[in-house]
């Protein structure tokens, strides 16, 4: 079976200045990867590699057929804090945007009958005509979600999606990726490494460089060993997280 | 209400009643998108650069609002490659253009030999004095915006909404910003001689806001900012009729109270 994307010895960044450097990785078919890292450390240009929004400078980035040419969305969740809030578009048009549009300007029949379908699923079905500004950070988490599973991705990715987000929303969150994880590949950046560890079925350290675990425990060795400046994560009977001293 | 009526038997207030209209709509629209996009100062910048190329005109007599279409887009233009590549902030480019523009304007026009008379009706703009071919060209760009908003409304709504995002779904995201750019300076050009180039953006900015009370929604805030420009514009003409006062500054004034009442019967309900 080859690989949804294959990144290959990936140097990228902005502005000449590279933010990950001769990054390698794998996603395979209904993978669940947990990409956890320092801020700054280049998660966000990881993501934004593989949807094509940041050029390689090095190395290269190959899809399998599913995703070549976008045959299959590649579905996406970005940071909300970078969305206009009096922006002046409602719920549902916001989820429609999520639809790949081929010079069709009214929705079909069909794409609205799934918005509808997406946004009860999530149970906002009833604020579909409010604006996106008068939502809260769950609701607003969820649409974005309902966007990106618009037209049936094949790998969402999601960056961050548990900012402005209460617990409550988190757990449900987390259980509804789980569910969407039979079909689909997902990768998840968090800055919250405890809660995604019980989620997730791998992990990916990324500061600057990539350290791929094939599983979702981290142990104190492997991150001696990859020198990964980030927290260790073990499953026990009550589930805790032990912070590392950062070396920087 | 008879003198209202007369009014419109008139030559030159057939052609100012047009003039509303076709104002109207493009401003009503382009203005949405202005507003929705927080791209009020570009085109403020845009605006006023103009002048610099209705003074060349006047210098070298040709036609005044070709001149203005050239410089908006010099200027449009200008302002990417100063932020861009000389790496100047974006609001000092677009200041250094907005005050260079009016610059050279006022020095083209103080070489131009002789009195030019039609100077303040650019400054402050006269809808009285609309001409023919004027209404022509406004006519077109109406034509060239319902359409291209009509059938694109979707990739422009989500561009403008979340650019990023479009770029992932694969829309020409450069493409339609830089004909929508170009949409922008003709219209500011365009619609020069309603309003005049220092209170254009009154007509991009307020009917706008009057709309956003009302409405979060991208597709009525086009419709209802161009039915309040309309409102504003004919309100303003007949208080500039009647009053003999200036019919720019009159129709701004028209539509910032059109703007206080609203606010004020919103508060209401």
């Amino acid at each position: 079976m080859e690989p949804l994307v294959k990144i290959e010895n990936l140097t990228c960044g902005y502005d000449k200045v590279p933010v990950l450097e001769n990054v390698s990785l794998e996603v395979n078919e209904c993978d669940f990867l947990g990409v956890i890292g320092p801020n700054g450390g280049g998660k966000t240009t990881l993501l934004k590699a593989i949807l094509g929004l940041v050029k390689p400078m090095k190395g290269k980035i190959k899809f399998g057929y599913d995703l070549q040419g976008r045959k299959k969305p590649i579905g996406y969740l970005p940071q909300v804090r970078h969305i206009d809030k009096k922006f002046p578009i409602t719920v549902f048009d916001v989820v429609l945007s999520g639809s790949i549009m081929t010079g069709n300007n009214r929705p079909k029949a069909e794409e609205r009958k799934k918005a509808e379908a997406l946004l009860a699923e999530m149970g906002i079905l009833d604020i579909r005509h409010k604006a996106i500004g008068e939502l809260s950070g769950g609701q607003m988490q969820r649409v974005f979600l309902c966007r990106a599973l618009l037209s049936d991705p094949k790998l969402l990715i999601l960056d961050e999606p548990d900012t402005f987000v209460d617990n409550r929303f988190e757990g449900e969150l987390y259980e509804k990726l789980r569910a969407l994880n039979k079909e689909i590949a997902i990768i998840l950046v968090s800055h919250d490494v405890g809660t995604i560890s019980s989620y997730v079925k791998t992990i990916a350290c990324v500061n600057n460089s990539l350290h791929y675990h094939p599983s979702n425990i981290i142990t104190q060795e492997q991150l001696e060993g990859y020198n990964c400046p980030i927290q260790v994560i073990t499953h026990g009977e009550i589930p805790h997280t032990v912070l590392k001293y950062h070396q920087h | 209400m008879n003198a209202i009526i007369e009014l419109f038997n008139y030559d030159f207030f057939q052609k100012a009643f047009l003039a509303t209209v076709f104002a109207s709509i493009s401003c009503g629209i382009i203005g949405s998108y202005i507003v929705a996009r927080r791209i009020v100062f570009i085109s403020g910048g845009i605006t006023h650069a103009s002048f610099g190329g209705i003074g060349l005109a006047f210098l070298l007599g040709f036609n005044p609002l070709l001149g203005a279409v050239l410089f908006a887009v010099l200027a449009a233009m200008g302002i990417q490659v100063f932020t861009k590549i000389a790496e100047i902030r974006e609001d000092s480019s677009i200041a250094i253009w907005w005050s260079l523009g009016m610059a050279l304007g006022i020095i083209f026009v103080f070489m131009t030999p002789g009195y030019t008379p039609n100077l303040m009706s650019y400054l402050f703009g006269n809808i009285l004095t609309v001409t023919s071919s004027e209404l022509w060209w406004m006519f077109m760009l109406n034509v060239v915006i319902v359409s291209f908003f009509t059938l694109f409304l979707r990739q422009i709504l989500y561009i403008a909404f979340d650019e990023e995002y479009a770029r992932t779904a694969g829309l020409p995201v450069n493409l339609f910003n830089y004909l929508i750019m170009t949409l922008i300076a003709l219209t500011v050009v365009l619609n020069i001689r309603v309003v005049g180039i220092i209170l254009i953006l009154s007509l991009l900015t307020i009917p706008q806001a009057s709309a956003n009370l009302f409405t979060k929604d991208f597709k009525r805030l086009i419709v209802l900012s161009s039915v309040f420009a309309f409102l504003g514009t004919m309100i303003g003409l007949f208080i500039s009729y009647f009053l003999d006062i200036p019919s720019g500054a009159a129709i701004i004034f028209t539509l910032v109270v059109m703007f206080g009442v609203l606010r004020g019967v919103k508060a209401l309900l």
